[in-house]
């Protein structure tokens, strides 16, 4: 066998802080210039200026026809691999040799012009991801009927539904015929059905021989479509080998860094005198645990504490705290806190553990985020944590209708109160005019 | 689901390659400032069918939803000959080297309407590829270079008018008319010269969108379009080839309205041009592998 992809102590570094916004244009770049001639910078501004390693010394050796899982958080730095493994971005440090052609599926529907149709789309987008117009005619038809909109080919590609979009947009890259082909998390796209189409094609791939590496949350498909597996965590290797162990590896990982330690100090904000120093999803026994299915209780535990060196003669008495759960996009879904209807009020300790209980049924199945906030309301931040857990909702225990009806229609599922009355009063305005 | 995994080496797996995918698979080592990023030549013509598709995508929603449509490529130096017509050449009564005015400036016009759409469009090209550029590879160098061909059809369709205004004034070519084609493509090089250098530019430092424009109308000026390069006193002439739409504006007059030989004038223009040409691909290659992170 010959190593087809070869990484060796692989670093990718980008600034944070102040330079995380670098200067737009000429004028700042000069006025920054200025202003660092005349006051050097204070030790927390520079401080602020650290950088970032979004890869960190990482070495490994991919065979040819190997299908590899990348797994890892977010931020672990599967997708900065990804962009150096196709040459979107050079690394900071070592050297990656790469045999053959390398096709990316990182975002389908790259390229695409709304005012072009379907059939114009698919010669770009095809040319664009690297396929020369000869392949792309002799698989044109293939790729229309994979992504099922022959009636609509030419009409204008804004006029199609998301769906057809994003079934033409993944058809045609899904039809590249490179050595090596990187797919980031592309199967998150379309219903159900699509999506089973989506991992068949991905199987095919496989199976002929192809190497690829593949991005995914979903473990279940990782595990089902790669033979080998890379844990990254923070921008290093933690291990890699066959699939099943990495997995393994990762449930683990995943669980451990649960913990006080993993807060990442500058992604929070807040006075500080108080901290939420662990927060996790648990189960109906009370174990933390990443994942819950979807009609079940969602809890979630808290762990409050004073800050030892506080002088003041506080307690965590009066103080607020609040849950959002969001989308994998950050986008907020639901905000409960503690002086809710059903809240509790936090005691006057200097440590305290708080739980708030969600009563299923409560999302659709995927990835969710959790920010946790505590502080007195338009008063005092106190401390805040985006991004504090991550958990994943998995399909319901028992079945669960609207959500069979429509699988990805709607992303917050609750049980109602119904209630139907027949005595109406004869004052009825139906049928008057 | 089960299914047999075809092993690297059977021959099952190798069939997949028999097309020919497998003969270009040749090891390249990724690091920073790779230094295989030199091979620039067959690198372009390995994605010259990309190439294709950007200025045929260019071509095709350029002028989609407009009422005109392809009449803009017209309107712009037409009426821009008309204006210059009336008060340089009327009313400012400046000289035409004895070509009737509208002629000597629509001459000049077609070729100069091409240069400053071609050095507009590329030089925010790669702002307007953000999203591709940040998600695919390929030689970045390609953006800036479909956005210098794809106005070429604008030019073509522009010159049919200055063939019909040129016929109208009895105005016939000589044999001076076999320097267009290097012409053309000194116009095409000053475009796409200038153009690399802005457009990488134009990736950290979104300043270029708002200094183009105004440089392009300084540039008119400073370019023999409304009044002839002749003004210039006889020993300046050659430096002036410094500016390079100079040397393409007079060689123009030169080739298609029998104007005087700009001699001296257009090589300087062309050497100039070659050297930032070179020192721009040289540049942009040398900056292209961070453009995903800063654009």
């Amino acid at each position: 066998m010959t190593s087809i992809i070869r990484a060796e102590h692989l670093g990718k570094r980008y600034r944070l802080g102040r330079s995380r916004r670098r200067p737009d244009t000429a004028r700042e770049a000069l006025a920054n210039a200025f202003r660092r001639a005349i006051r050097p910078r204070t030790f927390a501004e520079r401080q602020a200026d650290q950088s970032f390693w979004a890869l960190d010394d990482v070495s490994f050796e991919i065979q040819a026809g190997e299908v590899v899982g990348i797994i890892g958080r977010n931020g672990a730095g599967k997708s900065t691999l990804l962009k150096v493994l196709s040459q979107i971005t050079e690394p900071t440090t070592g050297f990656v040799d790469v045999t053959g052609r390398v096709g990316s599926l990182l975002e389908v529907g790259t390229g695409f012009h709304e005012d072009l149709t379907g059939r114009e789309n698919t010669y770009l987008n095809g040319a664009i991801l690297g396929m020369a117009k000869a392949e792309i005619d002799r698989k044109f038809d293939e790729i229309v009927a994979f992504a099922e909109v022959d009636r609509f080919i030419d009409t204008p590609v804004k006029h199609y539904s998301s769906g057809m979009y994003m079934r033409l947009a993944f058809a045609v890259a899904a039809h590249l015929e490179t050595e090596i082909l990187v797919v980031d998390e592309v199967l998150a796209v379309g219903d159900a059905q699509f999506q089973k189409k989506c991992l068949g094609k991905m199987d095919a791939i496989a199976r002929h021989g192809r190497t690829v590496l593949f991005i995914s949350h979903n473990m279940d498909a990782v595990q089902r479509l790669c033979t080998r597996g890379m844990l990254l965590d923070r921008g290093r290797l933690l291990g890699a080998g066959p699939i099943s162990e990495v997995v393994a590896r990762y449930r683990t990982v995943e669980r451990r860094l649960v913990d006080i330690g993993r807060f990442n100090p500058r992604a929070r904000s807040g006075t500080g005198w108080a901290r939420i120093v662990d927060i996790v999803l648990v189960d109906e026994s009370g174990r933390p645990t990443p994942t819950r299915p979807s009609d079940a209780d969602l809890t979630f535990e808290m762990t409050l504490e004073m800050h030892e060196a506080t002088t003041r003669g506080a307690s965590l008495r009066g103080l607020v705290t609040e849950l959002v759960i969001c989308s994998d996009q950050s986008q907020p879904l639901i905000s409960v806190m503690n002086v809710d209807d059903g809240g509790v009020e936090l005691p006057a300790v200097h440590r305290c553990r708080v739980r708030a209980s969600l009563s299923g049924p409560t999302l659709i199945p995927g990835r969710y985020r959790l920010n946790a906030f505590l502080g007195v309301p338009y008063l005092e931040h106190v401390d805040e944590i985006p991004d504090a857990l991550e958990f994943e909702i998995t399909a319901p225990e028992r079945p669960w209708r609207p959500y069979e009806l429509h699988p990805s229609r709607q992303i917050v599922c609750r049980r109602a109160d119904w209630r139907c009355d027949v005595d109406l009063p004869a004052t009825s305005s139906i049928g008057k005019t | 689901m089960s299914f047999e995994r075809i092993e690297p080496g059977t021959p099952e797996w190798t069939a997949d390659y028999a097309n020919g995918q497998h003969r270009d698979a040749s090891t390249r080592r990724l690091q920073a400032s790779s230094p295989w990023r030199g091979h620039l030549v067959p690198e372009l013509w390995r994605y010259r069918e990309l190439l294709y598709f950007f200025v045929w995508r260019d071509i095709k929603v350029r002028y989609k939803q407009t009422a005109l449509g392809a009449g803009w490529a017209i309107v712009q130096p037409l009426m821009t000959m008309v204006v210059f017509t009336i008060f340089f050449g009327r009313l400012a009564k400046l000289p035409s080297d004895g070509l009737p005015y509208p002629v000597f400036s629509m001459v000049a016009l077609v070729p100069w309407t091409y240069f400053s759409s071609a050095l507009s469009a590329s030089s925010t090209s790669l702002a307007g590829y953000q999203h591709i550029v940040s998600k695919v590879y390929f030689p970045r160098l390609i953006v800036p270079m479909a956005a210098v061909v794809a106005p070429l059809v604008d030019f073509a369709i522009a010159f049919v008018i200055l063939v019909a205004l040129m016929a109208w004034y009895r105005v016939v070519p000589g044999a001076a008319i076999v320097w267009l084609p290097f012409l053309m493509l000194l116009a095409v090089a000053t475009a796409a010269a200038v153009g690399v250098w802005l457009s990488a530019l134009n990736v950290q430092y979104r300043d270029v969108r708002y200094v183009v424009p105004f440089a392009i109308q300084l540039w008119l000026f400073a370019t023999p379009v409304a009044y002839p390069a002749s003004l210039v006193p006889e020993r300046w002439r050659a430096l002036y080839g410094l500016n390079p739409m100079a040397g393409v504006i007079e060689g123009f007059r030169y080739a298609l309205a029998g104007g005087p030989a700009p001699g001296a004038l257009t090589f300087v223009s062309a050497a100039v041009v070659a050297v930032l040409l070179a020192a721009g691909f040289v540049h942009f290659r040398k900056v292209e592998g961070t453009f995903a992170d800063v654009i």
